[in-house]
């Protein structure tokens, strides 16, 4: 699981049935140590979640759990929004030792 | 799911059995602007996009599964056509 930041939306009405019915979000991933986020944003799903533009979500980059969502075991899928995060906690001692590697 | 470009396809004449009716097209990885990034793969095609479509690719086990029960033994798979994104622009890369 990764934590990420919904930074845009995308539509497309041409898609594979398993997922017609679901919003698509795009998700910049974070990294929470460094306090950045980086990287492509990923395109993934929601159900059920309604996750909106600068809402920091929770989300899977994985086919298994995707399926298990949707349960479907023939859905080609990868990556979902499963949670909205209320806040992150980090030791500040283990985050010192974290930028010193 | 990543976004790419469709450039163009490949034939084969020999090729696995159960690839048997499915195309190959040439995608080229972009960011959600449209801008390359990276080397052109080669995708099999579920939705039936064409040259020059924005589309959206999934890649692993589950580029199989998008092409029916039969699961052919692919790694790339075009899975839907973007029609649009709307993303603040800070942040798109």
């Amino acid at each position: 699981m990764e934590i990420g930041m919904v930074v845009g939306r995308t539509w497309a009405t041409q898609r594979h049935e398993s997922m017609q019915p679901l919003r698509m979000l795009l998700v910049k991933p974070y990294n929470p140590v460094k306090e950045e986020y980086e990287g492509l944003p990923y395109l993934c799903l929601d159900k059920n979640i309604n996750a909106g533009v600068g809402d920091q979500v929770l989300m899977v980059d994985d086919g298994g759990p995707s399926r298990m969502i949707l349960d479907d075991e023939l859905a080609p899928v990868r990556g979902f929004v499963i949670g909205i995060v209320d806040d992150i906690h980090i030791n500040e001692k283990c985050r010192r030792q974290l930028f010193d590697d | 799911m990543k976004p790419g470009r469709v450039i163009g396809r490949v034939v084969c004449s020999q090729k696995y059995p159960d690839f048997k009716g499915e195309r190959f097209l040439l995608v080229q990885p972009t960011d959600w602007k449209k801008n390359d990034r990276g080397e052109p793969i080669v995708c099999t095609d579920a939705v039936g996009a064409g040259y020059e479509e924005f589309v959206f690719y999934i890649e692993s086990r589950e580029a199989g599964l998008a092409l029916g029960e039969k699961e052919p033994p692919s790694d790339a798979s075009i899975c839907g056509i973007i029609d649009g994104v709307d993303m603040e622009d800070e942040v798109w890369k």
